[in-house]
């Protein structure tokens, strides 16, 4: 592939490798802000990253096994909020426990100012977003090419290595 | 500066946070005419850093940012 115009936008690549809520965000909030400032952008969706394409997505996220990340409430008077749980892992290994930090989280998004995932994909289709679902990974985990939105396209390794030798900037997440 | 800028279009960020109102500007300064100024409100802490690198990044020219009433102001001329 000849090089670039070097009067080309700037280019972003992005491969996304993790599918929980927390993990999830980073590759639409960069992809949707690039695109916002002119760049061009490819996001590789591979292995756990994968079903972000999925038609109907629902990622959750846990604190178990992610020791960093704090269980703050959404609600109460605010020296309430500030407080970080210390919660038991063998707590956090309940049932229902991922779900009630899921929804933890996403109210303490809402509330902040930060918008839904799905509205973040979408912002990123509307701009432009080259979204690149993991061929091998859907013949691996399984997957058919409709259960994942039209708007994406489907490629492998050589693909995005493709596009990504021409970038300015590359993340791997 | 700021008295004599007549914005062409006002759009209010207040309450949201990264990356919205960098995208909701790039979308607002699509719709006025190049030449014309937008002005953008916003209470994003990020916002000030954000918005200047938005303007550079798009080529669009930054004529003005400061606080008032505890938000962030910015005017924006459309350039290209």
């Amino acid at each position: 592939m000849a090089r670039r115009d070097p009067d080309a936008p700037k280019r972003l690549a992005i491969i996304a490798s993790k599918g929980t809520l927390d993990f999830a965000y980073p590759p639409f909030i960069l992809g949707s802000t690039a695109a916002a400032m002119g760049w061009e952008v490819g996001i590789f969706f591979t292995f756990y990253g994968l079903p972000l394409l999925l038609r109907n997505y629902d990622p959750k996220v846990s604190p178990l096994g992610n020791p960093a990340m704090p269980l703050k409430m959404p609600f109460g008077p605010p020296g309430f909020r500030q407080i970080s749980w210390p919660i038991p892992a063998i707590v956090e290994a309940l049932p229902g426990f991922s779900l009630l930090a899921t929804s933890l989280m996403q109210e303490t998004f809402k509330q902040k100012g930060v918008p839904s995932l799905l509205e973040l994909r979408q912002m990123c289709i509307d701009a432009g977003v080259n979204l690149i679902a993991c061929q091998m990974t859907m013949d691996v985990f399984g997957f058919k090419k409709e259960d994942f939105i039209p708007e994406c396209t489907v490629g492998g390794a050589a693909t995005f290595l493709e596009f990504a030798s021409d970038a300015d900037v590359s993340l791997f997440i | 500066m700021t008295e004599v800028l007549q914005p062409d279009r006002v759009l209010d960020c207040s309450g949201l946070l990264c990356p919205l109102p960098v995208i909701r500007t790039s979308k607002a300064i699509k719709e006025i005419g190049i030449g014309q100024v937008l002005k953008v409100i916003a209470t994003d802490p990020g916002a000030p850093a954000d918005m200047e690198a938005w303007a550079r990044q798009t080529g669009n020219e930054l004529i003005d940012a400061h606080e008032e009433d505890g938000k962030y102001v910015f005017f924006f001329r459309r350039v290209r």
